[in-house]
């Protein structure tokens, strides 16, 4: 092979070579459109955390009048039956729950990409993993599970993440309900060392417009777990035979407890829609 | 941040503005309504990472002398006036500085993004606040400081005149073409907390001022 002719092969491979050169180097620099969520992050509880205190506190929900009367019938004896002991509680308990945050991502082996994030399980709550390889989001008619499913796309350096397909249960803890119509959008606001997570909940079931809620988090000195430990359901003196616990119509004993206890309108407890806005304080201020 | 185009024309901080903030603003209390749509009673303090200072302080909480002494505004100040329950204006007052207004204790913020002018050392209830836009697909960052003394919470929770506040501004959409402004506070008080004290507050846009009602400020 004369001198020209290895010049020339050397011409060819330097022209197929620098672009994959080019290409890996941009894959290892880092997406300045988008922010590193991974790593442990630790729960700020300077707001309300979990608000299930009371058998009847709907405070700060707007629940329409099915999930009202739906609530008002749940029985937290229900917690002691053995097939619901390990049920947890929906992805919204991600921004109500007292627990930090494992975040973890996925990668494509080959092109470096993120192919899901994964916030890890609490004891009582199911992992969450965004898809973000833009799989669509299952037919209307799949399976409803408790993690759902949810897909995830960047707005400028926001993770947005919307999550369907989710099995009945509670918007909060004490029996104010969700059903598996519920849909969650959540918004990952990363400034250094915090991490704000800002959740609308729609339900066209239960809810008379959607619910607004947040939370912010700090980064972890300190690995936090990406498993809660097993739960293990087990007897509690409850027969098997025994029925649903509930309570029927008006017939809940505990419906005056937390209007009595810090002297509220029954209406604000009962998570009446307009006593989530400001004019509601004239009422409140109103002789009762 | 009002800045200079590469070899154009200095830019303005309106001109530049990654997200429209303007408009009027209602608060949606869902969350720690007890402490904010009603005056929560003395000593009850949940979730405020206080110093033994400052239980100190708050267990003294006397409304009726803050009204006589003429500092009723003082739950109303920038570390708390956006969890105040109510209505902002948010306006353009100049092409570098944003104006925040709000019904509730009818109190007004400015938002420079230039330099600030300084109060020759004169702490008031909103301070001096410091803006910037924090780049494409961001929002607005805002640190306010030299604010006077005043309340996180209506019920006597103090905040000292060295406490900072740092402020995260963004819009997100909802659902019929609805908006959600998300305002994350961060309280940074050597004096009375033990730590940051972190709290995030959502905003409904509205279509117009038609809900706005001023109100005093009020102790109780």
């Amino acid at each position: 092979m004369g001198p020209h002719i290895l010049l020339r092969h050397l011409g060819r491979l330097t022209a197929a070579f620098v672009p994959l050169v080019m290409l890996g180097a941009a894959s290892a620099s880092p997406v300045f459109a988008q922010a590193e969520l991974a790593g442990s992050w630790a729960a700020i509880n300077s707001e309300d955390v979990s608000n299930d205190g009371f058998p009847v506190d709907y405070i700060g929900i707007p629940l329409n009048d099915e999930g009202r009367t739906r609530a008002l019938s749940y029985s937290e004896s229900q917690l002691a039956m053995i097939e619901r002991q390990c049920e947890g509680w929906p992805e919204f308990y991600l921004v109500q729950g007292p627990f930090g945050l494992k975040i973890w991502s996925d990668t494509d082996p080959v092109k470096g990409g993120v192919i899901s994030w994964t916030i890890g399980a609490w004891e009582d709550r199911a992992p969450l993993t965004i898809w973000m390889d833009g799989r669509p989001h299952p037919s209307p008619r799949a399976l409803h599970t408790r993690s759902g499913f949810t897909s995830g796309t960047w707005d400028g350096d926001t993770l947005v993440a919307r999550t369907t397909h989710m099995k009945a249960g509670f918007i909060r803890k004490n029996g104010a309900p969700s059903s598996d119509q519920a849909t969650m959008t959540t918004r990952f606001y990363r400034r250094g060392d915090l991490l704000t997570l800002l959740v609308v909940i729609e339900d066209p079931i239960y809810l008379a417009e959607p619910q607004i809620l947040s939370k912010s988090f700090r980064v972890s000195p300190t690995p936090i777990s990406p498993i809660g430990p097993p739960c293990i359901s087990g007897y509690e003196g409850r027969p098997l035979d025994e029925g649903v616990p509930h309570y029927l119509p008006e017939k809940n004993p505990f419906i005056d407890e937390v209007a009595t206890r810090y002297r509220l309108p029954k209406e604000a407890v009962l998570g009446f829609p307009e006593t989530l806005y400001p004019e509601y304080r004239k009422q409140l201020e109103a002789p009762r | 941040m009002g800045g200079q185009n590469r070899g154009g024309p200095p830019t303005t901080a309106r001109a530049s503005a990654p997200v429209d903030l303007t408009g009027y603003w209602v608060a949606f209390v869902t969350e720690d309504w007890r402490y904010r749509m009603v005056t929560p009673p003395k000593g009850d303090y949940g979730r405020v990472p206080m110093t033994p200072e400052a239980r100190a302080i708050a267990d003294a909480w006397d409304p009726a002398a803050d009204e006589a002494a003429g500092l009723q505004c003082r739950s109303y100040g920038a570390a708390a006036i956006m969890r105040v329950p109510g209505r902002l204006h948010i306006t353009w007052e100049d092409a570098n500085a944003l104006r925040v207004d709000t019904d509730a204790g009818m109190q007004s913020r400015l938002f420079h993004f230039d330099a600030v002018p300084t109060n020759a050392g004169q702490p008031t209830w909103q301070g001096e606040s410091r803006a910037q836009w924090d780049g494409p697909g961001r929002s607005l960052t805002v640190v306010t400081r030299n604010m006077r003394a005043g309340y996180l919470r209506k019920n006597g929770v103090p905040y000292s005149e060295h406490a900072v506040v740092t402020e995260y501004f963004d819009v997100a959409p909802l659902p019929g073409d609805g908006q959600v402004l998300l305002v994350t506070t961060v309280v940074d008080d050597p004096q009375y907390l033990r730590q940051p004290f972190v709290v995030s507050t959502h905003f409904k846009k509205e279509a117009d001022g038609s809900k706005w009602d001023p109100t005093s400020c009020s102790a109780t």
